[in-house]
């Protein structure tokens, strides 16, 4: 009972922040819309994507790049929430937080599940912006697709938290988030397929593409987004999701973690 | 005993931080920790709520040593940090309530609790307002009364005035004394302005990490020779440890 309501409190907080924060709520769903308004019709006429899976058919760019720009929201919104809790520490709340009874993970895992939900409902209203903008994609996707914005959501959060352990000041966080964010985003299958890299001869790049797990999430949405539940990105994107928390976990842990045994200003 | 901390040790690299501290809490009494800028209180009051581990040593509340056993210790503690801890995006009401659920409380219990807390330390009617709005002192305020929202048995005030101006300070003193006596809560109290804690049950002074005196605030002034309890500190403070 006492973990339920202190899931309450954190999932609770978060909304409330996030609804007040009025600019990151626009900007939530304005990055990814200009992306695909503006880049997705300039580039729609040079970059159709023929027929290869999930795709029946030859299919417009904007297509291709919903499940991309989907991913591109679930990054944002795990680092912004990875930065939210950068400012609590700097901030002096995440002590509270700290010395809540119950267990640390837990209040970790409340936190990924806060920005997770979150990064659910941006995800959803992205959607809805794609199909005014006249986008195709299937309804029934909407439904398929749930499972993977909820792991890739996850595993995002999770590799923001694991940031979160060794990057530990505000300015420092956001210069870091600038290398996490545009390498994952670029050196991915977000904006173009793997092959189709491969076709310009930029094999290194092609290599990079392939190990990022970012391309195995954006995959993986792809792929659900049309019914098929993609078994090769769902292990990639769950693996790297428990495997980011656990070290994240051990890193606030106050017996094992950098953070319990550093002390003086953390926490 | 509800407090027992016994040969507390925590090293920052080469810097000895606290070196073997001991002391103890009574139930029901205030207890002051008394010690200069860099005496280690912070350092024990990170330790004591768990948010670090000691490199030697232990600390038991209510018979939960922390650090086999935080949740159970933590669940009976109250803490007022140095550093604000508000999160000023919300409203003192909001902040209260969040601190009710992170332990555990049933919503009756909460609504009953936090408007409780609100009305005890005059602040029910800027319950709806923004944290941020507020001034420094009732910032303070709320923090005090959000580690009471619990019923916590344990009191943890680290220099909870500071910052404040000489009438907010008074006010907050006032207001501590009032409430854990009422609800006779035990209170280990840490700063370094002696005026705060002249009522103190008990009086443990730190410096450069180790404890140099404890007892009640009678028997240091007997042992220094003082009129004051100040002047016993600034005394204590002038013998090398």
């Amino acid at each position: 009972m006492r973990w339920l309501r202190a899931l309450e409190a954190v999932v609770l907080r978060e909304a409330i922040r996030f609804l007040r924060q009025t600019s990151r709520l626009a900007s939530a769903v304005v990055r990814p819309a200009l992306w695909l308004l503006v880049f997705g019709a300039g580039f729609s006429n040079v970059l159709g994507i023929s027929i290869t899976p999930p795709y029946q058919t030859y299919v417009t760019y904007d297509v291709y790049m919903v499940p991309g720009l989907v991913g591109m929201v679930l990054l944002f919104q795990g680092m912004q929430s990875s930065l939210a809790l950068v400012f609590d520490r700097e901030a002096g709340f995440l002590r509270l937080l700290l010395t809540a009874p119950v267990p640390r993970w837990f209040i970790l895992f409340a936190k990924l599940l806060a920005g997770t939900i979150l990064g659910v409902l941006q995800a959803y209203a992205f959607f809805v912006v794609a199909w005014l903008a006249g986008v195709d994609y299937p309804l029934f996707g909407l439904l398929t697709v749930l499972p993977a914005i909820v792991m890739g959501g996850f595993a995002l959060a999770s590799i923001g938290l694991l940031l979160t352990v060794h990057v530990r000041r505000m300015e420092n966080f956001a210069g870091t988030m600038n290398f996490v964010i545009f390498p994952a985003f670029f050196l991915s299958t977000a904006l173009y397929p793997a092959w189709k890299i491969a076709e310009s001869g930029a094999l290194w790049m092609v290599w990079a593409v392939r190990l990022n797990p970012f391309s195995a999430i954006v995959e993986f949405i792809r792929f659900a987004l049309y019914g098929i539940f993609a078994v090769p990105e769902a292990l990639v994107t769950v693996g790297v999701g428990l495997l980011a928390f656990l070290f994240a976990a051990r890193g606030y842990d106050p017996q094992k973690g950098v953070l319990g045994r550093r002390g003086r200003d953390e926490g | 005993m509800i407090l027992e901390v016994e040969g507390l040790t925590k090293n920052y690299g080469k810097l000895r931080a606290l070196d073997r501290v001991s002391l103890r809490v009574e139930a029901g009494s205030v207890t002051a920790l008394l010690g200069m800028n860099g005496a280690g209180k912070t350092t024990l009051f990170q330790l004591l709520t768990g948010l670090f581990v000691a490199d030697a040593g232990r600390i038991s509340v209510f018979g939960h040593d922390m650090r086999h056993r935080p949740q159970a210790a933590l669940a009976r503690l109250g803490i007022v940090f140095q550093q604000p801890a508000l999160d000023l995006d919300l409203t003192a009401r909001q902040n209260l309530n969040f601190h009710a659920r992170l332990h555990g409380m049933t919503r009756a219990a909460m609504r009953t609790a936090v408007d409780a807390a609100l009305a005890q330390f005059g602040l029910a009617d800027q319950a709806t307002k923004p944290t941020r709005e507020l001034s420094g002192g009732t910032r303070r305020k709320v923090e005090l009364a959000r580690a009471l929202v619990t019923s916590p048995d344990l009191l943890l005030l680290d220099e909870p005035s500071s910052g404040l101006d000489t009438q907010a300070r008074h006010d907050l003193t006032r207001d501590v004394f009032q409430a854990t006596r009422e609800r006779g809560i035990a209170v280990l109290w840490a700063t370094h302005i002696v005026s705060d804690i002249e009522d103190a049950d008990a009086v443990v002074v730190l410096a450069r990490g180790q404890v140099v005196a404890c007892g009640t605030p009678a028997s240091l002034l007997a042992s220094t020779g003082s009129d004051t309890l100040e002047q016993a500190f600034l005394a204590l403070n002038r013998k090398p440890a």
